[in-house]
């Protein structure tokens, strides 16, 4: 009953993150749908080819949601990974390792749909520049934090030694964030984040911020999934995981659950080395 | 806007970047999507076997 007061511990038990997963993920599939529907709609029929690019800069629909995302998955990756080192949350280690691919994918996908816009605007598919190998970084730091993870035998210390590597890495995200300013650079500088407002048509802003929700719930969705799975696969001798597994799980088993993780291991008092 | 579907689908003549991009985009997802309900797939099925056969479930989960 001690999860009724702290009202946001409540999910740190994983029978209780399993089920709000469990309710809101419906929703999340329809809901980044009909945002990519809307977004290619505007990007490819409303919004006018470039003066410049002509129709090749309709890559930055995918582009700019990609590499966003790429950058803010990692950040939350070390955050989880911060959490976890500092409190042991079991959950947080769970979120954490669910994020890794997806922030893997984003980076690749960014990189890859950034050279095919290059190869046509800069005439290379590629160049050591400040954004680029920063961003290159990223892709590494996400697969070093899986394979870090998986290294280890003994889940617990792998999870920490991962956890480190990723708030370490951090530093990365606003080297890549700001290179753009910072160095001479091949890549163009910032056109949606400016103070003096977008520096692009309304329609184009449409489009791209359509699809920048359409990625991020997208990312939501796949994350909370796979996180799910984690959970299961973890608790896997527990009497809540065996019921959800079957897709009965009840609302007794599910606080049994959430007493025992808080009675047995209060999270904020369990420092100390093992 | 489009002069057609051919001229849609030329892309202003940069069809190879343009479909190569929103092309391995839509492979990723997709295949991201398929990987994790195989993942959530397998857990479920092994737990609903541990927890037809308990004795062997102890034993497999240590």
């Amino acid at each position: 009953m001690t999860g009724r007061s702290i009202p946001w511990l409540k999910f740190t038990a994983p029978a209780n993150f399993y089920t709000l997963a469990q309710r809101l993920v419906p929703w999340l599939w329809p809901a980044a749908a009909l945002c990519a529907v809307a977004g290619l709609y505007m990007g490819f029929f409303v919004a006018p080819p470039d003066h410049q690019q002509g129709d090749a800069y309709r890559i930055l629909f995918i582009h700019v949601p990609t590499a966003w995302m790429g950058m803010l998955l990692y950040l939350l990756l070390a955050a989880y990974g911060a959490i976890f080192l500092v409190w042991r949350i079991k959950m947080a280690d769970i979120m954490a390792r669910a994020i890794a691919p997806t922030g893997a994918l984003m980076t690749f996908l960014s990189l890859w749909t950034g050279a095919l816009w290059g190869a046509p605007t800069w005439g290379t598919f590629w160049v050591w520049d400040a954004r680029l190998t920063s961003t290159l970084i990223l892709l590494f730091l996400f697969l070093g934090y899986m394979a870090l993870h998986a290294a280890s035998d003994d889940r617990e210390k792998g999870g920490r030694a991962a956890s480190l590597l990723a708030i370490i890495g951090a530093v990365n995200v606003p080297i890549i964030y700001f290179s753009v300013e910072w160095w001479y650079n091949l890549h163009q500088g910032v056109s949606v984040m400016r103070s003096d407002g977008p520096s692009m048509a309304d329609s184009m802003l449409a489009a791209l911020l359509l699809m920048i929700a359409a990625f991020w719930i997208y990312a939501g969705a796949i994350v909370l999934r796979r996180a799910q799975a984690e959970a299961l696969s973890r608790e896997a001798r527990t009497e809540w995981a065996q019921a959800a597994a079957a897709g009965r799980l009840t609302r007794e088993q599910r606080e049994r659950a959430a007493v025992g993780i808080e009675g047995n291991r209060p999270p904020l008092e369990s420092g100390g080395q093992t | 806007m489009w002069d057609g579907i051919g001229d849609f689908l030329a892309m202003g003549g940069y069809a190879l970047y343009v479909w190569g991009a929103f092309g391995m985009v839509a492979l990723g997802l997709l295949l991201e999507g398929i990987l994790v309900a195989r993942r959530r797939r397998q857990v479920r099925a092994r737990l609903q076997r541990q927890s037809r056969r308990p004795a062997a479930a102890r034993n497999q989960g240590e």
